[in-house]
């Protein structure tokens, strides 16, 4: 009877555990079961992607479609490549589409936004945006500003 | 000149002595984990060490996760309040929880909690000649009472581990969302949004794990090696406590260098 409700309780310990893991799984990394779904790459060439890290997210219109997958330096042009994967349910990206950096908030992180442009043709995989916008780097504007303020003093 | 080299025969003697007993620890373990038990009752014992090991583990590990869970919301509620973004709280909590204070925090209660018990029973078991008793009926001490211990407790730990996490994630939705009024979307959502099931989630039971082996077999070599007396079983539990500790914040930072180092 005592060995009965010691292996009740261990089978109830272990599938705690296991059921902890399971929750912790679904619930706190937000895997969703049918997580497996396609992507397709694209890349854009920008001048400066300011604090921009793999992983980020790729936002149109509020909604995330993709992430940053790698970001580095193009030999040839001095300007950094990012390349993103974009969820292939969204495969009707016009070929003048925008991708801007942008910072979520005053102190939140860098993401990818896209605004949609007119072209008929799609981006395809390994296609490339090719109009991009900077991020911006808040030291120089604030820079910029004092710079300014400081020239209207002197005048 | 004597003097000399009668200090330098004492620096060899000590290490030798302790390459020494991490061999012999590395043997022990080696035999311990490989050795085929031949008994028809090996399930029954490993479940007899798994509730003593884990279940009677579970009400310190639920309280600690519990309540560090909710410190850990009040705190940083407190500081990211500041900057109005309150909704982070969530992915601090789940982050720190699921990367360090899971897997490090579980295993400092589990070496207090599990393995100086264990080291006790052990180092007792071989001061009143239980152990001989046993070698003597023919029965291998090794595969009869310390393998089952030891695979006790490398199982035991993860799943520990994983229910603290989740345990002080809880708490901390409990502080933050009912009493503190953090807004729930925002709260999941960050931590949703921020925690990778194989960077986050996988490596910290993989840390746990370590962490469980490490501690399992530190408690059951010095049960086991401890001097057959009442003051050598009470020195053996108290290295046994001290040396998991160690090992454990040590192989934390090695572990966390590996897999979080190049972000």
């Amino acid at each position: 009877m005592r060995m009965r409700t010691i292996e009740i309780s261990v089978g109830g310990f272990m599938l705690a555990g296991v059921l902890a893991l399971l929750v912790l799984a679904l619930k706190v990394s937000g895997l969703s079961l049918d997580s497996s779904n396609k992507t397709y790459t694209v890349s854009a060439m920008f001048d400066n992607t300011g604090a921009l890290k793999p992983r980020a997210k790729v936002v149109m219109a509020g909604v995330i479609i993709g992430r940053v997958t790698n970001i580095e330096l193009d030999r040839h042009t001095y300007m950094a490549k990012v390349e993103m994967e974009i969820n292939s349910k969204i495969d009707n990206l016009p070929l003048d589409s925008t991708a801007s950096i942008v910072t979520a908030g005053l102190l939140g992180e860098k993401y990818v936004g896209v605004s949609i442009g007119g072209e008929v043709d799609y981006i395809k995989n390994g296609g490339r945006f090719e109009d991009t916008q900077s991020a911006v780097i808040l030291e120089e504007l604030i820079g910029k500003f004092l710079l300014g303020s400081v020239n209207k003093d002197d005048q | 000149m004597t003097g000399l080299s009668e200090r330098l025969a004492q620096l060899g003697r000590f290490g030798l002595e302790h390459v020494q007993s991490i061999g012999r620890s590395g043997v022990f373990l080696f035999l311990a984990i490989f050795s085929r038990a031949g008994f028809s009752n090996r399930f029954s014992l490993l479940t007899h060490q798994l509730y003593s090991i884990g279940v009677l583990s579970l009400l310190i590990v639920i309280m600690s996760g519990l309540f560090i869970g909710m410190v850990l919301a009040l705190q940083g509620y407190n500081i990211l309040i500041r900057y109005g973004s309150e909704g982070a709280v969530g992915q601090m909590v789940a982050l720190s929880l699921l990367r360090e204070m899971g897997p490090v925090v579980t295993g400092l209660l589990f070496a207090g909690r599990a393995g100086s018990a264990l080291t006790a029973e052990i180092g007792l078991m071989k001061t009143t000649e239980q152990l001989s008793s046993l070698e003597m009926i023919g029965v291998d001490p090794l595969k009869r009472i310390i393998a089952p211990r030891f695979w006790a407790g490398v199982i035991a730990m993860p799943l520990l581990a994983a229910i603290f996490s989740l345990v002080g994630i809880l708490g901390a939705a409990m502080v933050g969302i009912d009493w503190l009024g953090i807004y729930e979307g925002s709260f999941w959502s960050s931590m949703q949004s921020s925690v990778r099931l194989v960077n986050d989630i996988g490596n910290g039971m993989i840390k746990s794990l370590v962490f469980g082996f490490v501690v399992t077999w530190i408690s059951v070599y010095q049960g086991y090696d401890a001097v057959p007396t009442s003051e050598g079983v009470s020195r053996a539990t108290t290295r046994t406590v001290v040396y998991s500790s160690m090992a454990i914040l040590g192989l934390d930072f090695i572990l966390t260098a590996v897999m979080f180092g190049d972000l």
